[in-house]
């Protein structure tokens, strides 16, 4: 145990005072500064939306409303968290782990000391995780500050448990990102083919994954201007579920969830549609209800990511050390 | 006597390892007393770094057992890493770093108490010569900065043994010197049973009391150096050379007949003449009686560098 805790503590350090940790503590306060002043940033709109409380939900959790409301003609906090920010920390911290170490030459002095084998690689995975959730709460913190600065709202306690979930939701999501580069690592031999595995894994979702699932609803069902209205939401609804594949999409899914109670996913407002009758219900999600709503959600990232450590473990495990 | 007194360090029985189809140790019986330094001879390839990696319980064996200090190093690694030390061929550090945090690592992996890992490290910086370089970072180090580093990184942990893979490649001669020396002063105080691989024998021969020669995957054999260089050129440790003005058939006759000559070559204009102990006393005596005129005499001791080059061609 206390090999573990020393390989996390290292790492944890290193992660921290290395070039990388500071470089993405500067993307991260970037990050945060932008979401609230930038150009087209949240706050001018926010304040837009509070002098008219027409808006759906726009009263109730404005607080939220600082990370989800997005600038003119630019993305949300939520966006660009989801879609760069944590894919990029996460593969960052993970794509030299193993090979890292290998071409380095330290990994053979580390394994020849007394401890487990599997030490050093839960060390390393353990101390990125803490990384990516220390930094999400950095962000968070600081937009929190900066925001509360600004529209002079507080945040309630329901909201103050949202962002926390979002926190856990995203340390979960980044874990993901962890895992698959930390996966390339064991099994690329070289630093760069690893790091460009990981981005392009990264690219195909956040690019190539909406064509595909356009492609595919649009061969199962085409539609074209004359289409009944089911037909166009079948298509959509297959184009949702294509879409799920992507981790990109289920954490941009579940987070709008958590931090937009108001708002209502293209899923749940197919669904309504679908079950005869029923009318959208214009009110805010409870807690309870919006944390079974992204159960699902969790528990996939909880199981990928799972799944990418249990492959890169035991192939970490079974490697032999050669003389060459 | 000794020799029944002294433990053995190191026991191979049978250690064979196969990678894809080629055999990269083939049934090693090696046995190595506490307290030797043994030198690990043998070309690249021969199975040196792959023996000390199943010594280390890194690689399993594809057959055949190894212990170190009464530990099976394939079933009780960690043991057997306790109390070993290991310089790999390819040593690196975390050169963004201080020495001295690298250090200190590992002295924690070791489970050394927090409260002695400081003062421990300092000593050990101390003892291989780096105790003004403990606060640099390891990137700055030059390559034998970094051997001397690879030392204290085995010194942390005070082994029983220690097991050094080519320790000195890389380094130039004055440092591979300065680096056998402080290996085989440090051993002494220690009484740490040493292996070193290489594949240059006179820096085995500098410092080992014991040698193996591996070609193959084999032990060729082992002994002291001076054992094996008895063993292997049927006892003719000298070569006396001799330049004479004339090399008539009455000289050659006249040295031949000196008892302890064992062999005769005749060149051009000189003569090797080959004897199992220092015969220029003689050899110049019986030149001089049979009116020959002698311009030079030179002698060498067979440097181990033969033997090592005559199993090499063996192999």
């Amino acid at each position: 145990m206390r090999g573990l805790l020393t390989v996390f503590n290292k790492e944890l350090a290193d992660y921290f005072i290395s070039w990388r940790g500071i470089i993405l503590f500067g993307v991260v306060l970037l990050t945060a500064v932008f979401a609230i002043y930038g150009p087209s940033g949240a706050l001018q709109n926010i304040r837009a939306e509070l002098s008219s409380t027409t808006q759906l939900g726009a009263t109730q959790f404005v607080f939220l409303r600082l990370f989800t409301t997005s600038g003119q003609g630019s993305q949300s906090f939520l966006y660009f968290v989801s879609a760069f920010l944590i894919p990029v920390i996460g593969i960052a911290l993970g794509f030299d782990a193993i090979n890292g170490e290998k071409n380095n030459g330290t990994l053979s002095r580390l394994l020849s000391q007394p401890i487990y084998r599997d030490t050093v690689f839960n060390g390393k995975f353990f101390a990125g995780i803490a990384t990516i959730a220390i930094m999400l709460t950095s962000i968070i913190l600081l937009i929190s500050g900066l925001g509360l600065n600004m529209i002079g709202v507080p945040p309630s306690s329901e909201e103050a448990f949202r962002l926390f979930l979002f926190i856990v939701l995203g340390t979960l999501y980044g874990a993901f990102w962890l895992g698959l580069s930390m996966l390339f690592s064991t099994f690329l031999q070289r630093v760069a083919t690893s790091a460009l595995a990981a981005i392009a894994v990264w690219i195909f979702f956040l690019v190539f994954m909406l064509m595909i699932s356009t492609f595919i609803a649009n061969t199962l069902v085409p539609i074209d201007q004359t289409s009944a209205t089911q037909e166009i939401f079948r298509n959509i609804g297959i184009q949702i579920t294509a879409s799920r594949a992507s981790p990109i999409f289920l954490f941009q899914e579940a987070t709008t969830v958590i931090l937009a109670p108001g708002a209502r996913t293209a899923s749940e407002i197919l669904q309504l549609q679908q079950s005869a009758g029923a009318g959208l219900v214009s009110s805010t999600l409870p807690l309870g209800q919006s944390l079974l709503t992204i159960w699902p959600h969790l528990v996939t990232f909880i199981a990928i990511t799972t799944m990418l450590f249990a492959i890169s473990y035991y192939k970490f495990m079974r490697e032999e050390i050669r003389s060459t | 006597m000794s020799k029944l007194a002294k433990k053995l360090m190191v026991e191979t029985k049978d250690l064979t390892k196969i990678y894809d189809g080629t055999t990269a140790v083939d049934n090693l019986n090696l046995h190595i007393e506490e307290g030797d330094l043994f030198g690990f001879l043998g070309p690249n390839g021969a199975g040196k770094t792959t023996t000390i990696l199943m010594l280390l319980g890194l690689t399993e064996p594809t057959s055949g057992s190894v212990y170190v200090a009464g530990h099976n190093s394939t079933r009780e690694p960690l043991k057997v890493k306790s109390i070993s030390g290991y310089v790999p061929e390819k040593v690196g550090f975390y050169e963004n770093l201080t020495a001295a945090y690298n250090l200190a690592y590992i002295a924690r992996l070791n489970n050394l108490p927090e409260e002695i890992v400081k003062k421990r490290v300092s000593e050990t910086l101390d003892i291989v010569g780096l105790a003004d370089k403990a606060e640099q970072v390891v990137g700055e180090f030059s390559k034998g900065m970094k051997q001397r580093l690879a030392l204290a990184d085995i010194l942390i942990k005070t082994p029983r043994i220690a097991i050094l893979d080519e320790p000195t490649s890389g380094i130039d001669p004055e440092g591979i010197n300065q680096l056998l020396d402080l290996i085989a002063e440090i051993a002494r105080e220690r009484k740490m049973t040493v292996i070193m691989s290489s594949h240059q024998l006179h820096q085995v021969q500098r410092i080992c009391n014991q040698i193996g020669i591996m070609v193959q995957g084999q032990l060729l054999v082992k002994g002291s150096p001076d054992q094996l260089g008895k063993d292997s050129l049927d006892s003719s440790q000298f070569k006396i050379e001799i330049k004479l003005t004339e090399t008539t058939q009455g000289i050659i006759d006249a040295v031949k007949r000196i008892k302890g000559v064992l062999s005769m070559d005749k060149t051009e204009d000189k003569l090797l003449i080959g004897c199992s102990k220092d015969l220029r006393p003689q050899i110049a005596k019986a030149i001089v009686e049979a009116d020959g005129l002698l311009v030079e005499m030179k002698i060498q001791s067979y440097a181990l560098e033969d033997i090592y080059l005559k199993y090499f061609k063996e192999a």
